[in-house]
C-alpha cells in the first residue's frame, strides 16, 4: 500500500495537478446526481476499508452485495414487468394479453385513483378520475374480466395497491379460486407499503396505526395461506420521484422496512416466518454509476440489518429482492424521443445493479398515458439489454471497479447516518408524523429544481440543446363514457346480489376491525359475494378514521 | 376599490375577503371603510393561540372551532405565518391543517403573512379583526407559529391567550420568551400520551407558577390533550369559557380592551408617521449619503436624527 | 419583488403527486409572493372557497391524473358563480397538448408542462397581473 500511496501522490502532483492547472477542468466541482462529490480518479486506495468477504462476498452469500442468487441472470433473466392499466378491466385485459404475447413475462396492474383510495366508481370523490391512471375495479366482476384468459398459475402479478391492498389481494385469490388454481401456486406482489404513501405518493386512507395493522394481517394471512406471495413491496421509487436523492431513497426505504418488521414482531410473529416474503422497489435514475452502487448498497444494508438487528436466521430473510422502475421524473415533455435513451441508460443500471424485475417507462409519459407503440419500445429496450448487450452473461460485472465499490460503501455509511437519526426520532412512523422525512425530501426536490434552473444540472432539451417544441403524435385517450358505463355496471351488480348477504359481510368486517381479528378472512368472504371495494373501505373508514395530511 | 359596507355587515364572504385585502394592501384607502365599521361594531371575542412549531396547534384550533360552530357560533380564524426576510414572500401552510372545518359555512379562514413590520405588530391584523367582527363572526381565533417577540405581540391582541406545548418541546420551552409565559392565560400540553409528558408537565407547572404571580384571581390551568383523538378538548373548551367568564365578571375585559386599543393607537400613529415622514426620507437619495457621512464620522448619528426631526417639525 | 401577490396552490382530485406543487409554492415564495397551499385531495368546492376567503390574485392548479378535463371546468364554473372570476388561473402537471385549447377557452390563462422553470411562471404571473 505504501508504494501505491507514493505512486498515486507522484501521479497526482506531476501529471494530474499540472494538467489541471494548465488547462482546467470542465467544471469547478463534479458531483453525482445526488450531489455527492466525485473525484477525478478512484484507485485501490479508496478500497482500503473494504473487506471483500465481509462487505461484498460472492453472489448468493451474505451480505449479498453482488446479488441474491448464486447464478443471477445466467440461469434466468429478470422479470420484464411493464406496469399497465387504464380504462376498463376489459381494455386492460387486452393490453395485458398483448404484452404477454410480445414477450413480457409478468403482469403489473395499475389501478385508478378511486380504487387506490377505496372509493367505488360512483362515489362523489371519484368524478373525473375513473379509469384515468389505471384500471377501475369496484367488485370481483371487474377482477374476473381483468384476468380473463390469463392463467393465474402461470403468470406472476404485481399490483400497485396500498391502503386497500387486502381487498384487491382477496379479489385476486377469489379469481384464482374460480379458475381452479390453488392458492399455493399464486405468485406475485402487492405493493402494500403505506408509509411511503404518507411521505410521497398520497394514496393513503387510514391513519398509520390501523394501516400497519392491515399490513401485518396480510403478513400473517400469507405466511399461512399464500406461501409464494410477496406480501409487500417496500418502495423507494416514489420517495425518489418526490424529489429525494439516492441516499435518501435508500435510507428511507430501509427505514420503512425496519418499521414493518417491528410491527410484525410486535404482534408476535417470528422474523423468519415473514421476512423472506418482503420485497423492495427502487427507482432507476440518471446517474448511471451512482444508481448501480445504490442497488448494491441496498442489498448489503438490508442483509446486515436483518441479521444484526433482528437476528434473522434464514438466509432468505436477509436477501433484498427488488423491482426497479425507470424514473418518471427524469422524463421530459420537451423532445420526448430523448426519453427512449434515458430509459435505456436507467434500465441498464438496474440490470447491472442486479434487479429481479424491471419496468421501463414509455417515452411519452410526461405528456399523458403511454400509447401501445411507446409501451412496446419500452419493452424492447429491455429485450435489447438482455439479448444484445452481453451484460447479463456474467454476474455483477461492475464489481471491483474502484469507483463502484467505494461508492457502494459510502452509500451504506451515509444511509446508516439517516437511519440513526430516524431511530432517535422514535422510528419511521414517528419521523413521518413529525414531518421530518417529508421536509428532507422537499428540500432535496427544491435544490434540484434550482440546480436545473441555474443550469448547474443539465437536462438535455430542457435547459440545454433546446428546440422549439414539436407536437408529438398520439396520446392515449380514455373513453369519456367509461365512467358512466362503469357506474352503471356497478349499479347492476348491486341490484343483482343478495343484499342480506352484503349486510352480513360488512358486519363481519366491522366486527373483525373492532375485535382485532385478522381482516383478510372476512374481506375474502365479502369479495366472493361481490361486495365492493368502496363498501368495504367505508366500514373500515368508520372504524379506523381517515388520515389527514397536515404537514407542509 | 369600492367596498360595500352593508355587504360586510351582512357577512358576504367575498366582500369580507376583499375588505381584508384592502386593509392589508391599501392602508390609506382602507381607513374610510374602517372608520365606518368601527362605530358600528363590537369587537369579537378573540382567542390567541401560539407555541412552538410541531405542537399540533392547528389541529387543536380545528377542534376548538369545530366545537364552537357546533354550538351555533360563527367563527373566524386568522392564521399567521412569518414573511421571509429575504424575499418578502411567505408560505401560508395553516389552511391545510384546518381539515374539515374549512368547508363549514359558519367558518371563515384567512391566512396572513406577518410582512416583517418595522416596529412590531402589523396594524392590519387588528383591522382584520375589526372587519371580521363587523361581518358577524362572534369568535375569532388568531393562530401564530413560534415563541418569539412577534408572537407575543400578536397574541397580546387576544382576550384569552392559549400557549400550546408538546412533551418533545423540552428545550424550546426553556428558551420561551418570558413574555410568552406571562401572556399565557391557559397552557395546553398536547400529545400528552407521549412517554416524557409527565416530566414536561412538572416543568411547565413550575414555569407557570414563576411566570405570573399576580393576585388577579385567575389560576392558570394546564390542560392535557391529545388533539388527534379529541382527548381533553372538552376540558379545554370549558377552561376557555371559564376565562371568558372571568374576564367579564372581573371587569378585566375592559382593561384588556383599553390596553389593546392603546397599542393599536400607537401602532396606527407609528404607521402614519412612517408613511408620511420616514418612508419618503428612506426613498430620498440623500439618505444613503447621510449614512455614509455618519460612517465616515463627518457627522454623528444623534445630530443627524435631530436634524431630520426638526425638518419633520417644519413639515407639520 | 412581487409585493403582495397572493397565490393559492391547489391539488384538485385524488392525485397524490405533490412534488411539483410544493416546489412551485416554495419558488413563488422566494420570488416574494404569499402562497397558500391547500394540500391533497381538494374538492372543487374547497378550492373555490379558499380562493374566495383568501382573496388570492392567482390560483395554480396542479394535476397529473388526467382528471383536469372534468375538474377544471367545474372549478371555473364555481369561481364564476362565486363572483371570483377576476382571478388569474394557471395550471401545471401532465396536461396533453390536445387539451390546451379547451382549457384556455375556459379561461385558464397559462398551462405549464413538467420542466418549466419557476422563473418563467413568475414572469407570466407578473405579466398577467401587470406588475413590474
Amino acid at each position: 500500500m505504501a508504494d501505491l500511496e507514493k505512486g498515486f501522490q507522484e501521479w497526482k502532483e506531476n501529471k494530474l495537478d499540472k494538467t489541471v492547472n494548465n488547462y482546467g477542468e470542465r467544471k469547478d466541482e463534479f458531483k453525482t446526481g445526488s450531489n455527492r462529490p466525485v473525484k477525478a480518479l478512484y484507485s485501490p486506495l479508496d478500497l482500503e476499508d473494504i473487506d471483500y468477504l465481509d462487505d461484498i462476498n460472492f453472489p448468493g452469500q451474505f451480505p449479498y452485495t453482488r446479488g441474491v442468487y448464486p447464478t443471477m441472470y445466467r440461469s434466468r433473466l429478470w422479470t420484464m414487468r411493464q406496469y399497465a392499466g387504464f380504462g376498463t378491466a376489459k381494455e386492460t385485459n387486452e393490453r395485458f394479453r398483448y404484452l404477454l404475447d410480445h414477450g413480457q413475462t409478468g403482469l403489473s396492474v395499475a389501478f385508478d385513483l378511486p380504487t387506490q383510495i377505496g372509493y367505488d366508481s360512483d362515489h362523489e370523490m371519484s368524478k373525473g378520475e375513473v379509469g384515468r391512471v389505471g384500471v377501475a375495479i369496484d367488485t370481483l366482476a371487474d377482477m374476473e374480466t381483468l384476468f380473463d384468459q390469463i392463467p393465474l398459475d402461470k403468470v406472476s402479478t404485481s399490483m400497485t395497491i396500498n391502503a386497500p391492498a387486502s381487498v384487491l389481494l382477496a379479489m385476486y385469490i377469489a379469481v384464482a379460486e374460480k379458475q381452479g388454481v390453488e392458492k399455493e401456486k399464486l405468485s406475485g406482489t402487492i405493493q402494500n407499503d403505506i408509509l411511503k404513501e404518507y411521505i410521497a405518493r398520497g394514496t393513503y386512507i387510514f391513519p398509520p396505526e390501523p394501516s400497519l395493522r392491515l399490513i401485518t394481517d396480510i403478513f400473517e394471512y400469507c405466511s399461512q395461506e399464500l406461501p409464494s406471495w410477496n406480501t409487500i413491496s417496500i418502495s423507494g421509487y416514489h420517495i425518489r420521484e418526490a424529489g429525494s436523492d439516492a441516499v435518501q431513497e435508500l435510507a428511507f426505504t430501509i427505514a420503512d422496512g425496519i418499521e414493518y418488521v417491528e410491527s410484525a414482531l410486535s404482534i408476535g410473529m417470528d422474523v423468519d416466518s415473514f421476512a423472506p416474503r418482503l420485497s423492495f422497489f427502487f427507482n432507476g435514475q440518471m446517474d448511471f454509476l451512482e444508481e448501480v452502487a445504490k442497488f448494491r448498497a441496498a442489498r448489503r444494508l438490508w442483509a446486515e440489518i436483518m441479521k444484526e438487528r433482528f437476528g434473522a436466521e434464514k438466509a432468505k430473510s436477509c436477501m433484498l429482492r427488488f423491482h426497479t422502475q425507470t424514473a418518471g421524473a427524469a422524463l421530459t415533455a420537451q423532445q420526448p424521443q430523448n426519453n427512449i435513451v434515458r430509459v435505456a441508460i436507467q434500465a441498464l443500471a438496474a440490470v447491472l445493479g442486479g434487479t429481479q424485475s424491471l419496468h421501463t417507462n414509455s417515452f411519452d409519459e410526461a405528456l399523458g398515458l403511454p400509447t401501445e407503440e411507446a409501451a412496446k419500445i419500452a419493452l424492447r429496450t429491455q429485450h435489447i439489454i438482455a439479448e444484445e448487450s452481453g451484460v447479463a452473461d456474467t454476474i455483477d460485472p461492475l464489481a471491483g471497479s474502484y469507483y463502484i465499490e467505494s461508492m457502494t460503501d459510502k452509500l451504506v455509511d451515509e444511509a446508516r447516518e439517516y437511519l440513526d437519526e430516524i431511530e432517535e426520532l422514535g422510528g419511521m412512523a414517528e419521523a413521518i408524523k413529525a414531518g421530518y422525512v417529508q421536509r428532507e425530501i422537499q428540500e432535496s426536490a427544491y435544490q434540484e429544481q434550482k440546480a436545473v434552473e441555474s443550469g448547474e444540472k443539465v437536462v438535455v432539451g430542457v435547459n440545454k440543446y433546446k428546440e422549439d417544441s414539436k407536437e408529438i403524435g398520439d396520446i392515449l385517450k380514455v373513453d369519456p363514457n367509461l365512467e358512466k358505463d362503469q357506474c352503471q355496471q356497478l349499479a347492476e351488480i348491486r341490484s343483482d346480489r343478495d343484499s342480506d348477504k352484503t349486510e352480513k359481510h360488512l358486519k363481519d368486517i366491522r366486527n373483525a376491525a373492532i375485535n382485532d381479528e385478522n381482516l383478510m378472512y372476512p374481506i375474502l368472504d365479502a369479495v366472493r359475494d361481490y361486495v365492493s371495494i368502496g363498501e368495504i373501505c367505508q366500514v373500515l373508514r368508520e372504524e379506523f378514521g381517515e388520515y389527514e395530511a397536515k404537514i407542509f | 376599490m369600492k367596498i360595500d359596507v352593508d355587504k360586510i355587515l351582512a357577512g358576504d364572504e367575498k366582500t369580507v375577503a376583499k375588505a381584508i385585502s384592502l386593509v392589508e394592501n391599501s392602508r390609506g384607502e382602507a381607513f374610510d371603510l374602517l372608520r365606518e365599521l368601527y362605530l358600528k361594531t363590537n369587537l369579537a371575542y378573540l382567542l390567541g393561540v401560539t407555541g412552538p412549531p410541531g405542537g399540533g396547534k392547528s389541529t387543536l384550533v380545528e377542534k376548538i372551532v369545530s366545537r364552537w360552530v357546533d354550538s351555533g357560533e360563527k367563527v373566524a380564524v386568522i392564521a399567521i405565518d412569518p414573511s421571509s426576510e429575504f424575499s418578502g414572500g411567505a408560505l401560508l401552510g395553516d389552511r391545510i391543517r384546518m381539515g374539515k372545518i374549512a368547508t363549514h359555512p359558519d367558518v371563515f379562514i384567512r391566512s396572513m403573512a406577518t410582512r416583517g413590520y418595522l416596529g412590531g405588530l402589523n396594524p392590519a391584523i387588528f383591522d382584520t379583526v375589526l372587519v371580521l367582527s363587523a361581518a358577524g363572526y362572534e369568535r375569532i381565533v388568531i393562530e401564530t407559529v413560534g415563541v418569539g417577540q412577534n408572537e407575543i405581540d400578536i397574541v397580546s391582541l387576544a382576550d384569552t391567550t392559549l400557549v400550546v406545548t408538546v412533551p418533545e418541546a423540552g428545550d424550546e420551552i426553556q428558551s420561551f420568551k418570558a413574555g410568552l409565559m406571562e401572556a399565557g392565560d391557559l397552557f395546553v400540553l398536547n400529545k400528552s400520551d407521549h412517554a416524557t409528558a409527565h416530566k414536561m408537565e412538572l416543568i411547565l407547572k413550575q414555569m407557570i407558577d414563576l411566570a405570573r404571580s399576580d393576585d388577579s384571581g385567575w389560576k392558570i390551568p394546564l390542560i392535557k390533550t391529545i388533539a388527534t383523538e379529541e382527548d381533553g378538548i372538552g376540558d379545554l373548551i370549558e377552561e376557555i369559557a371559564a376565562h371568558k367568564n372571568y374576564l367579564e365578571v372581573s371587569n378585566l375585559e375592559l382593561d384588556n380592551k383599553k390596553k389593546v386599543m392603546k397599542n393599536h393607537l400607537i401602532h396606527l400613529l407609528e404607521e402614519g408617521l412612517r408613511n408620511k415622514y420616514i418612508e419618503p426620507l428612506l426613498k430620498d437619495k440623500d439618505f444613503d449619503h447621510s449614512v455614509d457621512e455618519v460612517i465616515e464620522r463627518k457627522k454623528d448619528p444623534y445630530t443627524q436624527v435631530s436634524e431630520w426631526l426638526s425638518d419633520f417639525g417644519e413639515g407639520v | 419583488m412581487s409585493e403582495n401577490i397572493k397565490v393559492l396552490i391547489a391539488k384538485p382530485g385524488l392525485d397524490g403527486h405533490d412534488r411539483g406543487a410544493k416546489v412551485i409554492a416554495r419558488g413563488l415564495k422566494e420570488a416574494g409572493m404569499e402562497v397558500v397551499y391547500t394540500g391533497l385531495r381538494q374538492t372543487t368546492e374547497q378550492i373555490v372557497r379558499a380562493a374566495v376567503q383568501e382573496d388570492v390574485d392567482v390560483i395554480g392548479l396542479s394535476i397529473l391524473s388526467g382528471a383536469h378535463s372534468h375538474l377544471f371546468p367545474e372549478i371555473m364554473k364555481k369561481l364564476k358563480d362565486n363572483g371570483k372570476d377576476d382571478v388569474l388561473v394557471i395550471a401545471g402537471g401532465i396536461i396533453p397538448d390536445d387539451d390546451h385549447a379547451e382549457l384556455k377557452d375556459l379561461g385558464i390563462k397559462g398551462i405549464f408542462k413538467p420542466g418549466t422553470p419557476i422563473n418563467e411562471i413568475v414572469e407570466f404571473i407578473h405579466q398577467e397581473l401587470d406588475v413590474a
